[in-house]
């Protein structure tokens, strides 16, 4: 029962800091509001990693694939195409990432640990050098530019406000249905699988076939975000799917706190902000990045999120010993009485 | 196209190997790490350019002479050997077995050296020196061989004996061996597993950073080589097998090949050509060819 | 009564605050996106120490109005520069943004210009189209078209008795639209270009290029970027190649020039500029750049310098207001400037026109021109100046735009395997 109800009142302050967010966004400045969207775009990205990475213990170095093919199918309908349905627009980047993460879940689930790392790693690669050779179909270096977004049910979404609250709610939707999805009894057999997967064999499970749908899912929900990136920045190229990006991924999943969702999220937050925002006061803010990256690994393994409620906890558990204690002393009176 | 004439496919064959050389000396480094310590050293690139750079230090201070370049090669890797010995010992040591964590930490260190090597060695470009008998070409039968590619050919031939020998026949390659059967067993018969990991590390280091003094003569200096050639050095040893020495030598000679003759003859799928076997191979055998997984 | 005090004040108070803004300092706000990390980060520094070379000179000032200056990264991803202008724009509220400096972000940052009607001024991307067929309203370019001084290259090649030719390109748009300008130069003369190479950008071994190239051919034209143009040149002579080398505008830039060894002597290259240029303005210019910066004065930086120069000028002649944006950006395209580079005005497309200078690779020993350059330096040394070049070369605008842009199969390659 007391679970149940807390994980109530997590759901409810995560509600309510994304309201705020919602309202709050518009009100600031046009800069922070783009690199808000930025985040949240990545926030998707990083989120469906954590499925793989924080609740299935599939570690992916290659989640910039399902990003890029959901970024340039958005890109070649949109500006080579001139497609002006934003929903079939979607439906195919959804439905391209989902089919490439299906073939290669089939190449990729074999292998474990490391083995998978490069196995992912290794896709990376094929379709960075596809986006950056592939000169007739991805413009190669040139990139594609001129991807504005069309309108949805008549809404324009040129206007930034618009657009902001358009990514907002998918980013909303993203979240629902995969939190759904860690809640469901699938979300928990993945995990029975990242904690020992000999175990849940040998309890029946098709452990292939769980691990399989995690990827295509992961993929699928990548794709989204590859989409919203390309009409976000109304250009893709192939800097933007670089092994970088991927790395990249992993970074917000682990700075954040990995199988929590919501920690991706920010550690994505953090990351954006650091790209957008730091960089425009210190030159060298690549140092900054590594040290980032070297920091978060040496006193955050747990993510930020972990730390967070590690601190919550020890407060509470302090706070509860406090009270028993004070109970103790009471006792005694109304003892004597 | 002409591509195909004998003239053509010698002087082809012949770059490749010596590009595969200079592949060598920059992925053995990161497959012996692995084999031994199971680190992914995603910094292991940037080791490679950090050589290059601290030879253009030592070539500015010592000069131009015939000398320099074993000078070089040695400064270039032991600089960079004696840096890497203080990543393993204050950060890497504590990682454990967490792939992710030695992906994070290594590429964390390869930002940081992406950028402070601006700061110190600004972002210009530059070629390293080459010594005058090495800067010319031999002819016979009428295909000019550039002797530099020769020379880079012959310091990975060495690299790779002294390797063999130092693994395979001496004390201290016993002890190496052991540790990588069985670390436990090692450490109950008194080996020191810290000393023999750390060693390893700078080992494999001073190998990338040596071959990037090598290669700091042909393919230049200059930032962003790093994150270049770092595919190039996983395409290797994936192919040949994470850990293994033949592995690197068969995996260098094949991407060698593989992406010159690639280049030449379907230019618009190179990388294609050359990431997309290394996928479809570790597909089959997840360990690549000479893995033991 | 109470009231009628309060209606003072207030009154008082709008009348304080309207001198206020009167007798404040007017300024012109100017930002500038560069690539200061990453591969590209030297020469970014090199693009805006030109700008501020101009403005440490000019104390800052353009006329009355005070020059606030602010540089962005954007580690040289287009996406970020699209980003960082609409920082600019939005946060610094700059008048005019500049930067970029390959092709790709110049395509890129243009639509951005147009979207918040605040103009960007291009001192690099190279891009044909950008001032071809692809115009923007609020752009304008002060850099050189990628194909512009290529064509005049063509014409002095087939003069100097050149007839068969093989180009070497590095694989995307700038070098496709530099080397398609040199064909077509070269062509209408009637050479031959006899086979095209395409080393993939940021090649720095050329095995696998080189044995594409025929032996029996006059003369190589080769465009290079970065670590590409110093790696080039060493291994085609190391292979025993012994014809003639030629260039494109980045092939021997005075970003890379100082660190090539004596393979590139003779090495026969164009560009709208050289630090060579035997005119008192660009002694002065490259001096002052190298005590300033330490380095040898570039393309990069004299592009920069002179933008600002540009929008000085186009501001004076409108009364110093930057605030009315299209005014002052109409009269920038029409105005003629006597440039570091030479003469320069802006044609009806709002590319430069200006002189393409051939230029050959010799090292000077001693001092050059007393600059304080660095003694026994290689210098792009001019052997031929080609006047007022268009980036349209000899064409009607109307006939040039009837091709497509320059690519990889534009011009056609007739003469391929002959």
């Amino acid at each position: 029962m007391s679970q149940f109800s807390s994980e109530l009142k997590r759901i409810i302050w995560v509600l309510a800091a994304f309201g705020v967010l919602a309202v709050v966004t518009p009100l600031l400045d046009d800069y922070t509001q783009t690199i808000i969207m930025r985040a949240l775009v990545f926030a998707i990205m990083a989120m469906s990693l954590d499925i793989l990475m924080g609740y299935t213990g599939l570690r992916s170095m290659g989640h910039g694939v399902y990003f890029a093919f959901g970024a340039y199918s958005a890109a070649i309908l949109i500006s080579t195409m001139k497609v002006t349905n934003l929903l079939a627009v979607f439906g195919v980047g959804l439905g391209l990432s989902a089919l490439v993460a299906a073939f290669l879940g089939f190449l990729a689930i074999r292998a474990v640990g490391v083995y998978f790392l490069m196995i992912t790693l290794s896709f990376s690669m094929v379709v960075w050098g596809l986006a950056y050779r592939w000169h007739t179909v991805t413009g190669g270096d040139n990139g594609i530019a001129g991807v504005i977004p069309p309108p949805i049910f008549g809404i324009p979404l040129t206007n930034p406000v618009a657009f902001f609250y358009f990514t907002f709610i998918i980013f909303m939707i993203c979240l629902a249905l995969l939190y759904l999805l860690v809640r469901s009894p699938f979300g928990k057999t993945l995990v029975g699988i990242r904690e020992g997967e000999a175990r849940m064999k040998m309890l029946g499970y098709n452990t292939w076939l769980h691990k399989y749908l995690a990827f295509v899912i992961s993929g699928t929900f990548a794709g989204i975000s590859g989409t919203l990136w390309a009409m976000l920045n109304r250009f893709i190229a192939p800097t933007d799917v670089e092994l970088v990006t991927s790395v990249e991924a992993l970074l917000m999943v682990a700075l954040g706190g990995p199988a929590t969702l919501v920690g991706p999220v920010i550690g994505a937050g953090i990351i954006m902000f650091l790209r957008y925002w730091v960089s425009t006061f210190i030159e060298r803010w690549y140092v900054i990045l590594g040290a980032t990256y070297i920091i978060t690994i040496l006193y955050a393994r747990e993510g930020i999120l972990g730390k967070i409620e590690a601190f919550l906890a020890q407060r509470k558990a302090r706070g509860e010993a406090d009270a028993a204690i004070s109970q103790v002393q009471e006792q005694p009176e109304e003892l004597r009485t | 196209m002409d591509v195909f004439t004998l003239h053509n496919l010698i002087e082809l064959s012949y770059n490749s190997l010596s590009y595969a050389a200079l592949l060598f000396l920059l992925a053995s480094g990161l497959s012996i790490i692995f084999g031994v310590m199971r680190i992914v050293n995603l910094a292991h690139a940037a080791f490679f350019l950090l050589g290059g750079y601290i030879a253009l230090t030592t070539y500015r201070v010592l000069g131009t002479a015939l000398w320099t370049l074993p000078v070089a090669m040695v400064v270039g890797g032991g600089v960079v050997a004696a840096l890497s010995v203080f990543i393993e010992r204050y950060f890497l040591r504590r990682l454990g077995q967490d792939t992710v964590a030695q992906v994070l930490v290594t590429i964390g260190f390869a930002f940081i050296f992406f950028d402070t090597n601006i700061l110190i060695w600004t972002g210009d470009n530059y070629m390293l020196h080459r010594p005058w008998p090495l800067d010319d070409s031999t002819v016979i039968g009428g295909i000019s061989f550039p002797r530099y590619r020769a020379f880079m050919i012959l310091a990975a031939v060495l690299a790779w004996a002294i390797l063999y020998f130092v693994i395979e026949r001496t004390r201290a390659g016993a002890i190496v061996r052991a540790t990588v059967d069985d670390p436990q067993m090692a450490r109950g018969i008194g080996i020191n597993t810290n000393v023999v990991q750390m060693s390893i590390y700078a080992l494999g280091v001073f190998l990338s950073a040596m071959g990037g003094v090598v290669g700091g003569s042909f393919l230049g200096v200059a930032p962003g080589l790093d994150f270049q050639v770092l595919p190039y050095a996983f395409a290797v040893v994936i192919i040949g097998g994470l850990g293994s020495l033949t592995g690197a030598v068969v995996g260098s000679i094949v991407v060698g090949f593989m992406d010159n003759f690639g280049t030449a003859l379907f230019p618009e799928l190179s990388y294609f050509a050359l990431f997309a076997p290394m996928a479809i191979i570790l597909a089959v055998k997840p360990t690549g060819l000479f893995g033991r997984g | 009564m109470k009231a009628k005090w309060l209606v003072l004040l207030a009154a008082a108070g709008l009348a304080f605050g309207a001198g206020a803004a009167q007798a404040a300092p007017r300024e012109v706000r100017i930002g500038f996106i560069a690539p200061l990390t990453g591969p590209f980060a030297q020469v970014g520094k090199d693009q805006v120490n030109g700008f501020i070379l101009w403005l440490e000179q000019n104390k800052y000032k353009m006329g009355p109005l005070t020059v606030k200056f602010t540089a962005e990264d954007y580690e040289a991803k287009p996406a970020l520069a699209v980003a960082k202008a609409q920082k600019l724009i939005q946060r610094d509220k700059v008048h005019v943004f500049l930067g970029g400096l390959l092709a790709p972000t110049g395509y890129a940052l243009a639509p951005v210009a147009d979207q918040f009607k605040v103009p960007y001024i291009s001192p690099a991307p190279a891009g044909e189209d950008q001032t071809q067929r692809k115009r923007h309203k609020y752009y304008a370019r002060l850099s050189f078209t990628s194909g512009q001084c290529q064509h005049a290259l063509g014409d002095w090649a087939y003069e100097q008795g050149h007839r068969r030719i093989v180009t070497v390109g590095a694989d995307y748009a700038f070098g496709y639209e530099s080397v398609g300008g040199f064909q077509r130069g070269f062509e209408d003369k009637g050479g031959k270009v006899v086979a095209k190479v395409w080393p993939r950008l940021g090649t720095v071994d050329f095995g696998p290029y080189l044995p594409l190239i025929p032996r029996n051919a006059d003369a190589v034209y080769a465009l290079m970027v970065g670590p590409m143009s110093l790696a080039f040149p060493k291994q085609f002579k190391a292979a025993g190649f012994k014809m003639a080398l030629l260039g494109g505008t980045t092939s021997t830039d005075e970003f890379i020039l100082p660190n090539m060894g004596d393979e590139a002597i003779g090495y026969v290259t164009t560009s709208h500029y050289s630090a060579a240029i035997d005119t008192p303005k660009n002694h002065a210019f490259v001096r002052d750049f190298q005590k300033r910066f330490g380095k040898m004065a570039s393309y990069y930086a004299e592009n920069s310098f002179t933008a600002a120069l540009y929008i000085n000028e186009a501001l004076k002649r409108t009364g110093y207001n930057p605030d009315k944006i299209e005014v002052w950006l109409e009269e920038l395209k029409k105005i003629r400037v006597d440039a570091i580079r030479g003469p320069v005005y802006l044609d009806a497309y709002a590319n430069p026109v200006q002189n393409c200078y051939i230029r050959k690779i010799e090292r000077v020993p001693g001092d050059r021109n007393n600059l304080g350059v660095k003694p026994n330096s290689l210098w792009n040394i001019v052997i031929k100046t080609y006047p007022a070049v268009s980036q349209f070369w000899n064409y009607k605008p109307e006939d040039f735009l009837k091709h497509p842009v320059y690519d990889k199969n534009f011009p056609p390659c007739k003469f391929c395997g002959q």
